[in-house]
């Protein structure tokens, strides 16, 4: 615990505050200074500038986030880059050691697995679930009676939470009793080891993704709906058939909200973590994702300032791709907007 | 001309897909096969969780009930301090969701409504900490809270909420925009404050949005795994999903307590689902795309 605080905690403690509230009271000394600070400021500022209210209070309104932001997100990613350049375990002061933390990821065979492992899972799983998630939409499109029941289906599994979802499935993949493997037996097919077969392990995860499709599927469901009709008529008019309807009207008209969903899956799917914990990182190393990698150097090993560089690994990892998706999809995508400015400024 | 006009009209009115008893047969058929493997595993997680051991380990791929062990069920909630978790669930969502809503409201009508000096350039700031993933943060957050002392107790999972997630102001900012601005000038002419405007004018009539955030934050905040890896360790303040992974590797053999377990933790997302179905594709709807 921090030297510096312990004595307002100890101090509370005589005073007979509930012990489950004693952690929070230099929080909250801490946020009752700030505010004090700030709401002196506002009134300062109010009375020099009356007619600045507006001001005053966007300060006001957006000082929650600011403070949040300063604190949870700007504070930590600086000290993210110290700690990143340092050796420590939380209890011995931290040690400079320049980047040595680097050098060793870039030499650890278990960072290379498990970036192969995190890369891979994007790489394969985001335009499978991409591809799967807009068929799925453009099916449970059609006004067909019923499609409200289906709909409802298709998205349930999307509200399983993680760990059930990952604990039914190591059941639904077990090699003797499991859901899967009764059924490829009925068509004569002996089933693989799933989760307990490293070469199978990964193929097995994207797989179990592709069963929370939904999410993605409400989406596009919901883009679909926002197509103008009028295209169509208009399609139509001219003579064009369902396909080139599809490939002339609803794919440009979608492309922004294909796009959104494949950033963040790609964000997400690099981010995966439940699976590779509670499968322990999977037969050899097989499911060592990088965020579960990176937990286990934190708080299992508490080697701080190694997991603080891979978190910037990941970091630069993740921007890359991000960069990667946006150029490349740059051309494909259609933005109504943008050819509306265009044809203004002619 | 009516001759003309009247293929097109018919066009208009039956896409395709009416008009041709076979495709439509393969439709239903695609659909009702689709239903199948997505709503399989969930039948086979209640079915296994009704059953004994034994009749988990050699009853396959069926999902035929032909035992009703209602004592798993009991045992999920007994054999381990469930409530307590459970208590713990509760109190890490419903928290949270109040704080999140309140300071993302606020910070979405200020980006909204209050056109200043820099709101812009704050404005992006929060776009780009959408991106910024939170494993960045993750090793130097878990060390603030250690320097508060807040390590395995809950605050770490509830106080962050209170200070806005960049996401959640987008949207309500989006909302907020499409608000009609002479409610807020009527609202200043008649002498109202600005934050009186926010709370008694915009924020009431902001509810759908209100509501569907509420969802979408109770799933989140319900399911969170990574948080509580985290910061709990003691058994006194574990959130249900990391009691269900502790006892996952303890007790892996147990198939139908797991899954009964499994069940009950799902059961509140379900129950919010269909009580709430059209808030929440409200919900995903306005988050998502354009």
């Amino acid at each position: 615990m921090n030297p510096t605080i312990g004595w307002i905690r100890d101090l509370a403690a005589s005073w007979g505050v509930p012990t489950a509230l004693v952690p929070l009271v230099p929080f909250l000394l801490l946020l009752i200074v700030l505010y004090a600070v700030i709401g002196l400021a506002a009134y300062g500022a109010r009375r020099k500038w009356p007619r600045a209210d507006k001001t005053i209070a966007f300060w006001l309104f957006v000082s929650p986030w600011l403070i949040g932001f300063c604190l949870f997100t700007l504070g930590p990613m600086a000290s993210s880059i110290y700690v990143s350049l340092t050796s420590w375990d939380l209890i011995t002061p931290p040690q400079f050691v320049g980047l040595a933390n680097y050098t060793e990821a870039f030499q650890d065979p278990q960072v290379a697995q498990a970036l192969k492992v995190t890369l891979l899972y994007a790489v394969i799983s985001v335009p499978l679930q991409t591809v799967l998630a807009f068929l799925v939409a453009l099916l449970l499109n059609t006004d067909l009676p019923g499609m409200r029941f289906f709909r409802t289906v298709w998205y349930l599994p999307s509200l399983v939470s993680g760990v059930a979802q990952m604990v039914l499935f190591l059941w639904v993949f077990n090699p003797q009793y499991g859901l899967a493997n009764d059924v490829l037996a009925h068509f004569g097919i002996q089933g693989p080891g799933w989760f307990n077969d490293s070469a199978w392990a990964l193929p097995t995860v994207i797989l179990m993704s592709l069963w929370t499709v939904g999410g993605a599927m409400v989406i596009y469901l919901a883009g679909l709906k926002d197509v103008p009709s009028n295209l169509y008529e208009a399609a139509a008019l001219d003579g064009a058939g369902p396909v080139r309807q599809f490939w002339h009207v609803t794919l440009p008209q979608l492309s922004p909200i294909i796009l959104f969903n494949a950033l963040t899956g790609i964000i997400g799917s690099l981010q995966i973590f439940t699976q590779g914990f509670i499968a322990n990182g999977g037969p050899k190393d097989s499911l060592l994702f990088f965020v579960y990698y990176l937990y286990d150097n934190a708080f299992q090993n508490f080697r701080m300032g190694y997991a603080s560089a891979l978190a910037w690994i990941l970091f630069v990892v993740i921007l890359a791709l991000t960069a990667v998706t946006l150029r490349g999809s740059a051309f494909a995508v259609y933005y109504e907007t943008e050819l509306g400015r265009k044809r203004r400024r002619r | 001309m009516t001759a003309l006009a009247e293929p097109l009209v018919v066009r208009a009115d039956r896409p395709f897909w009416r008009r041709n008893v076979t495709l439509t047969v393969v439709l239903y058929v695609v659909l009702a096969l689709g239903s199948l493997v997505f709503v399989y595993p969930f039948l086979w997680m209640i079915a296994t969780s009704l059953r004994s051991l034994a009749g988990a380990g050699n009853s396959g791929a069926s999902v035929v009930p032909h035992e009703f062990l209602w004592d798993n069920y009991t045992r999920a909630v007994t054999s381990f301090p469930f409530w307590r978790y459970a208590l713990n669930s509760v109190l890490t969502t419903l928290i949270p969701i109040v704080g999140t809503v309140f300071s993302c409201s606020l910070a979405g009508f200020a980006f909204a409504r209050l056109r200043v000096r820099f709101a812009g350039v704050l404005f992006a700031v929060v776009l780009a900490t959408m991106l910024l993933p939170g494993e960045v943060t993750m090793v130097p957050q878990f060390m603030l809270f250690n320097n508060f002392g807040m390590v395995d107790t809950l605050y770490p999972l509830i106080l962050p909420a209170f200070f806005g997630s960049p996401f959640y102001i987008f949207l309500f900012r989006q909302f907020f925009a499409r608000m009609p601005s002479e409610l807020a000038d009527a609202a200043v002419v008649d002498g109202c404050g600005w934050f009186k405007t926010f709370w008694l004018v915009y924020l009431p009539l902001a509810r759908p949005a209100v509501v569907a955030v509420s969802i979408l934050l109770f799933m989140g905040y319900w399911n969170n795994f990574l948080g509580p890896a985290i910061y709990i360790n003691s058994d006194q303040w574990k959130t249900l999903p990391l009691a269900l992974a502790g006892f996952q590797s303890v007790n892996g053999t147990d198939t139908p307590l797991l899954m009964a377990t499994s069940v009950l933790i799902t059961l509140p997302c379900l129950l919010i689902f269909f009580v709430a179905q059209k808030q929440i594709t409200n919900g995903i709807t306005f988050s998502g795309g354009k």
